[in-house]
């Protein structure tokens, strides 16, 4: 007995007891197992038999106990859609083949070289008529109910097309093989064209099975990160852990991660801590050490550790759900290439109809005897090899595997357009802090003087820093704790703003500051000036260490470049973009940076509100510029480029302002965007030449324009295969994106 | 040569043109009166859409319920560009997509494939 499962809300419970009332009303049900209701998530989750019992029913045994069911909110899963399909492609193989093999025998039958060797029974038009009456109205039914379906709507496709021409050729041959003798006195021999018929539905038909195969591998992406979602999760309630569905997962809830499990839903650390290999969501390679109050994301995997976790995000609110949706969003999106291909298609198919009726009306008056066989056939030759198929799958098969192929690298991309625009990027503005940076000031250098060591200059430095609240003082304290440092006690400590700090250590004063600091105490900095100025060239900010009054030594603290960022500049640069930075920084620190990755253009001292006005300059030279920033503090900005480029997280803003988002942070990942856009372009206009190229020079072929100078006239049955092998290609094309190379890595 | 315009030339030559023209009106011709949806309306999907025009208020957000009912798999997607949404529909079952235009103007809507059309007129 077939079993299904259906979840659906209900509205008015407020109550435990309402479940166990509405769980013994839809138990009642014949035909339903089970029923258990979740006062929680006001949902019920019903198995049951599907022939048995329908929604009305469920929903009437919610009623009878004085709740509403809602059926429309649950979505179908996408293993029922995937279940859905696999069973059409069987009913559609199991059509193919009979209408292939019938086919084949008429073709034996009638085919006049192999024919000799046929069966007397295959030879007779009434069998054959028998035959491909079968095919006609059975395997090419879909096509009936398709074309008429249609015209009632006054619209016609590639089903109104198929139905047309193999019934004109069904129906004459059916009329030669009932009235030979007409059609004999018309002086035209009787010849039927039942193979004909037949073997264009199973083509079409076979072309249609491929396609269907084909086009599933376009969704791939969508459906590797749908089930990458973890099924269950180990809830921890009063001390006991017990595991649970995804679904009943609740905000707040503690929940228990052990070893080579999938985290189940986004959340923050709360006990113990791990190695999570955070890959397949957000496409870096290394794994990522979590300990306590870090974040970590739903479906990554946790490698080492057990530990505890405190969900924060929960169903459609996890990063995972929001790339998902994002992803589907830019599906369903349009690139602007498409318009011209959506325009042409929308009277594709009735100028395909005139255009059959006029050859045959040519044909009919102008060929050569006989005339009505020639006129008939190239008629039905072009309404055969029309294909417009071809033409609405060229631009978003491509979008889907490209957007695909970018979500499993951890580049989001919002829409088609953004994926359109990409490809013409010529340059690129990156924002400085955060994006180019770490956005957290580190100790570059330490260089101590006289007979102090690099360490005793930093155990005093953090000693005394680790009163202050500055952000200079956090990075020296820092340093301090990863070294393994145990810091003394200070006396006196005394900070100074705009200066640096004092103190008093083993009864020396220490001062630790900038240059003012040392001009207010006297403090000789004259000998050290060279080495000053230098730190002070690379952009580091430099502050000076004095032992009663003495220069003991120097700590560099700057925001530190990213790995990533001098490989990511040099290959936009070789891929020939203009390459710019933007940032609030003076403009002696922002050269330094800008120097060092070898960025050409530097926008310094840029408030962060005249961004946007930065960026609308660059257009304004006429350049199609890409904004690279963390997405929250330039969202105008990011708004007003061509392209905005986002470096987060998916759970962000960013995601709203930014037409591409890279969850992986990677900075390698703009180029990566880049080529990935390029080549998905290219796909597109391939298809594009493929499916106009294609009608634009088989169907004037097929109306016999050839037949004047060379006597070529193409026959219907390679109509039909050239017509699936077309629309197949255009979806293999895109296909060949999956394997497309976007990384330097790959 | 010179070609003898039979008669049976004659009416082929006529029907056909007639057939051109019928063609033309028929497909091409045909306009289509916009339903006005309130918060929620039904489009059934049966060799197209029923009803083919909708139209919706501007920044309310409307329910469009979508009933396939033709098994044909080209009508398997429903593709609504402005809004982003690319949806399968399973046969027989409602899809919600819930709609809140934010500019006026016409909208496609079409499958997967773009051979059916409708249009959402966004007032």
């Amino acid at each position: 007995m077939a079993e299904a499962k259906k979840t659906f809300s209900i509205k008015g419970m407020h109550c435990a007891s309402c479940v166990s009332v509405l769980e013994r009303s839809l138990k009642k049900v014949p035909g339903v197992f089970l029923a258990g209701v979740n006062l929680a998530t006001e949902q019920a989750t019903v198995s049951y038999d599907p022939g048995q019992v329908n929604e009305s029913q469920l929903s009437e045994a919610v009623s009878r106990v004085g709740y509403s069911a809602e059926f429309i909110a649950a979505e179908k899963s996408e293993e029922a859609i995937q279940q859905e399909k696999r069973k059409e492609l069987k009913k559609l193989k199991g059509l193919v083949i009979v209408s292939l093999v019938l086919g084949g025998l008429i073709l034996w039958g009638s085919f006049p070289a192999v024919s000799e060797t046929a069966p007397e029974l295959l030879k007779s038009y009434w069998t054959q008529l028998v035959l491909a009456g079968a095919v006609q109205f059975w395997a090419g039914w879909q096509f009936y109910a398709a074309a008429v379906k249609s015209i009632k709507h006054r619209t016609a496709n590639m089903d109104t097309l198929v139905a047309l021409g193999t019934t004109t050729a069904f129906a004459y041959s059916v009329f030669i093989t009932v009235w030979p003798s007409v059609v004999k006195s018309l002086g035209i021999e009787p010849m039927p064209y039942f193979d004909v018929s037949t073997i264009i539905i199973g083509l079409i038909l076979l072309g249609r099975y491929f396609e269907a195969k084909a086009k599933a591998g376009t969704g791939e992406a969508i459906k590797k990160l749908v089930g990458l979602q973890a099924k269950t999760a180990r809830k921890v309630i009063g001390g006991k852990e017990i595991d649970v569905p995804i679904m009943e997962v609740k905000l707040g809830d503690i929940l228990r991660v052990r070893p080579g499990e999938k985290i189940p839903v986004d959340g923050v650390v709360t006990e113990g801590s791990s190695l999570v290999d955070e890959s397949m969501v957000t496409g870096e390679s290394m794994p990522v050490n979590k300990q306590v109050k870090d974040i970590i994301v739903g479906a990554t995997i946790n490698k080492t550790g057990s530990f505890l976790m405190q969900a924060t995000k929960v169903g459609q609110d996890t990063m995972l759900a929001q790339i998902v949706k994002l992803v589907q969003q830019a599906q369903g999106s349009k690139a602007p290439i498409q318009r011209i291909a959506d325009k042409i298609s929308s009277y594709f198919v009735p100028i395909v109809i005139m255009l059959s009726v006029a050859t045959f009306v040519l044909w009919y008056d102008f060929g050569p005897q006989p005339n009505l066989p020639f006129a008939l056939l190239s008629a039905v030759t072009v309404l055969i090899v029309a294909c417009p198929c071809a033409m609405g799958l060229a631009t978003p098969t491509a979008i889907m595997v490209g957007t695909g192929k970018g979500a499993e690298h951890g580049i989001l991309i919002k829409d088609a357009e953004s994926l359109e625009t990409a490809h013409k990027i010529d340059s690129i503005i990156f924002d400085k802090t955060g994006t180019l940076t770490k956005g957290k000031p580190e100790v570059t250098d330490i260089l101590p003087f006289g007979n102090m060591t690099t360490r005793d200059i930093l155990i005093i430095s953090a000693s005394l820093e680790v009163g202050s609240e500055h952000s200079l003082a956090e990075s020296v304290v820092n340093m301090a704790h990863t070294e393994n440092i145990k810091l003394q006690s200070m006396e006196n400590f005394r900070s100074i703003p705009g200066h640096g700090v004092e103190g008093v250590l083993n009864r020396k004063r220490v001062t630790l500051g900038n240059r003012r600091l040392m001009l207010q105490d006297k403090i000789d900095i004259a000998a050290i000036e060279p080495q000053i100025e230098l730190l002070e060239n690379q952009g580091k900010t430099v502050m000076i260490l004095a032992l009663n009054g003495k220069v003991a030594g120097i700590i560099a603290v700057a925001d530190v470049i990213k790995d990533s960022a001098r490989d990511a500049i040099s290959t936009l640069k070789a891929m020939r973009l203009q390459t710019a930075m933007i940032t609030g920084d003076n403009i002696r620190t922002a050269k330094a940076v800008a120097q060092s990755l070898g960025i050409e253009k530097v926008l310094a001292e840029v408030l962060p509100g005249q961004k946007e006005a930065e960026v609308r300059k660059i257009q304004a030279e006429g350049k199609i510029a890409a904004m690279v920033g963390d997405g929250i503090n330039d969202a105008p900005a990011l708004a007003a480029s061509d392209v905005g480029i986002a470096m987060g997280s998916g759970t962000d803003i960013a995601m709203e302002s930014a037409d591409i988002t890279l969850v992986n942070k990677d900075l390698s990942s703009v180029a990566a965007s880049i080529r990935l856009s390029k080549k998905t372009m290219r796909a597109i206009k391939q298809n594009l030449f493929w499916a106009f190229g294609y009608n634009i020079i088989l169907i004037p072929v097929a109306m016999g324009v050839l037949y004047p100078f060379f006597h070529v006239l193409l026959n219907p049955i390679f109509a039909s295969l050239a017509m699936a092998l077309s629309s197949i290609s255009v979806v293999l094309n895109s296909l060949r994106l999956r394997k497309a190379k976007i990384n330097i890595a790959d | 040569m010179t070609i003898y315009m039979t008669a049976d030339k004659i009416l082929v030559t006529i029907f056909g043109t007639l057939g051109i023209g019928l063609t033309y009106w028929f497909f091409l011709m045909k306009k289509e009166k916009a339903i006005e949806a309130k918060e929620v309306a039904d489009v059934v999907v049966e060799g197209g859409y029923s009803p083919g025009v909708i139209s919706v208020q501007h920044g309310k957000t409307t329910v469009l319920n979508f009933i396939r009912k033709d098994p044909n798999s080209c009508l398997e997607e429903v593709v609504i560009p402005e809004f982003k949404v690319r949806k399968f529909l399973p046969l027989n079952e409602k899809v919600e997509i819930a709609i809140n235009p934010a500019r006026k103007g016409k909208f496609d809507l079409s499958c997967g494939m773009n051979m059916y059309h409708g249009k959402i007129i966004v007032k």
